[in-house]
């Protein structure tokens, strides 16, 4: 191989740096965001996995239903019904922003612009 | 097994069937919600074309319109900004400005100071609805010409492009006009960069009730099915004289004058 030398050593030294972000993390702990659950309410509209998983894939669709179909009636996969609306059913249960939806959405640092409409409730302070 | 090319192509065209078929299989096998699905609301009204009948021999001055719109813009919170930014569902406007194309020159003293009701027209042939690039305005089975502000990029062509004046811009966040401690919680406020307009009370009517300034009007404004030959709206339109506003723009408003 012409240059082999300094190819390889090149390549050690953009992998090295590529992947600096692991070994500064190295032996760093991760702590699960400590969401604040409802006290009002034991089951959500869908099992708990899910809505970790999908709660925006279901809003969005909460959103079409509502607005595009005029459906505001939710049938959930247990036969529950619910209101379809993210102020006047989710915030219901979920009473703070703050100790809820922020605790991840801090921590996975993504900044949804659901509030820049919808109020949340007011925080207790 | 030899692999012969004719295996070979079964095989590919299978899996790019399988391909094909795997979303919609996951789809409706998972998907976010499951068996789940939505339904209309069991008390919601229905129409399948709503419209209005505004009678101005009742509904008239300024302080009678203006109490209708302080209930609309509560309700939706909507702000009052003291500029010609402000935004407006409902307000009142002179026969002149109403009716531009129908005015006398020398009209009858009612038609001198009457003021009349203003809001969407929520009009047949829609032309917010035609230029909306996003198709954030769009236009519901029963004609409530809806919006979903989500979608709305704020490029403001269905400003330009309706006749009546029906829409505002928010120029700014509209929460910092509006006193966010006495906001109707269960109705969300709009961003800066969208337009909005009235509703027809789509939120209302999903709860089986009437808009608010209907409810209001002490049954000066009438509220129904057009295409119902036997409902009030068009009891309203068989036994009155009505208006409705610029007629040769073509959009065939839904909201009626009796004058
Ligand atoms: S009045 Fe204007 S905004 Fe309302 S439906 Fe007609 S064209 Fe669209
Ligand atoms: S301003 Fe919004 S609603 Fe109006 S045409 Fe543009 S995207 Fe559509």
């Amino acid at each position: 191989m012409h240059y082999g030398g300094k190819i390889i050593t090149g390549l050690v030294i953009f992998l090295g740096l590529v992947s600096m972000p692991f070994w500064f993390n190295i032996g760093g702990s991760y702590e699960e965001p400590k969401v604040e659950l409802p006290k009002n309410a034991k089951v959500c509209v869908a099992p708990t996995q899910n809505m970790r998983e999908n709660h925006m894939k279901l809003l969005d669709q909460w959103r079409d239903m509502a607005l595009r179909e005029g459906k505001r009636t939710y049938i959930s996969a247990k036969g529950d019904k619910y209101t379809i609306s993210l102020q006047n059913t989710c915030m219901q249960c979920h009473t703070s922003k703050e100790q809820f939806c922020d605790k991840c959405h801090v921590d996975a640092s993504v900044t949804p612009y659901c509030w820049d409409c919808h109020v949340p409730p007011k925080e207790a302070k | 097994m030899k692999q012969s090319r004719r295996n070979f192509l079964k095989f590919a065209g299978l899996s790019a069937a399988g391909l094909c078929i795997a979303p919609t299989a996951a789809m409706a096998s998972g998907g976010p919600g499951g068996a789940a699905h939505a339904e209309v609301n069991s008390k919601s009204l229905h129409a399948k074309r709503w419209a209005m009948v505004i009678d101005t021999r009742k509904l008239n001055t300024e302080e009678a319109i203006e109490a209708l719109a302080e209930t609309c813009h509560h309700i939706h919170n909507v702000p009052t900004i003291d500029s010609d930014q402000d935004i407006k569902w409902l307000w009142s406007g002179s026969y002149g400005e109403v009716f531009p194309e129908q005015e006398n020159n020398f009209p009858s003293e009612a038609q001198e100071t009457h003021r009349f009701p203003l809001l969407c027209n929520h009009c047949e042939h829609p032309s917010c609805v035609r230029v909306c690039p996003t198709k954030a305005t769009f236009k519901r089975p029963d004609n409530i010409v809806a919006m979903d502000y989500h979608r709305c990029i704020g490029c403001r062509y269905c400003m330009a492009a309706c006749p009546f004046g029906a829409r505002s811009f928010n120029f700014m966040d509209p929460r910092l006009h509006l006193d966010m401690d006495n906001i109707n919680m269960k109705f969300p406020t709009r961003m800066r960069g969208v337009v909005e307009k009235c509703n027809f009370c789509v939120e209302r009517l999903a709860v089986g009730e009437l808009p608010a300034c209907a409810e209001k009007s002490e049954g000066a404004i009438i509220f129904g099915d057009l295409q119902d030959p036997d409902s009030n709206v068009r009891k309203a339109l068989r036994e009155n004289f009505t208006l409705r506003r610029k007629p040769a723009a073509g959009t065939e408003p839904g909201v009626y004058y009796i004058i």
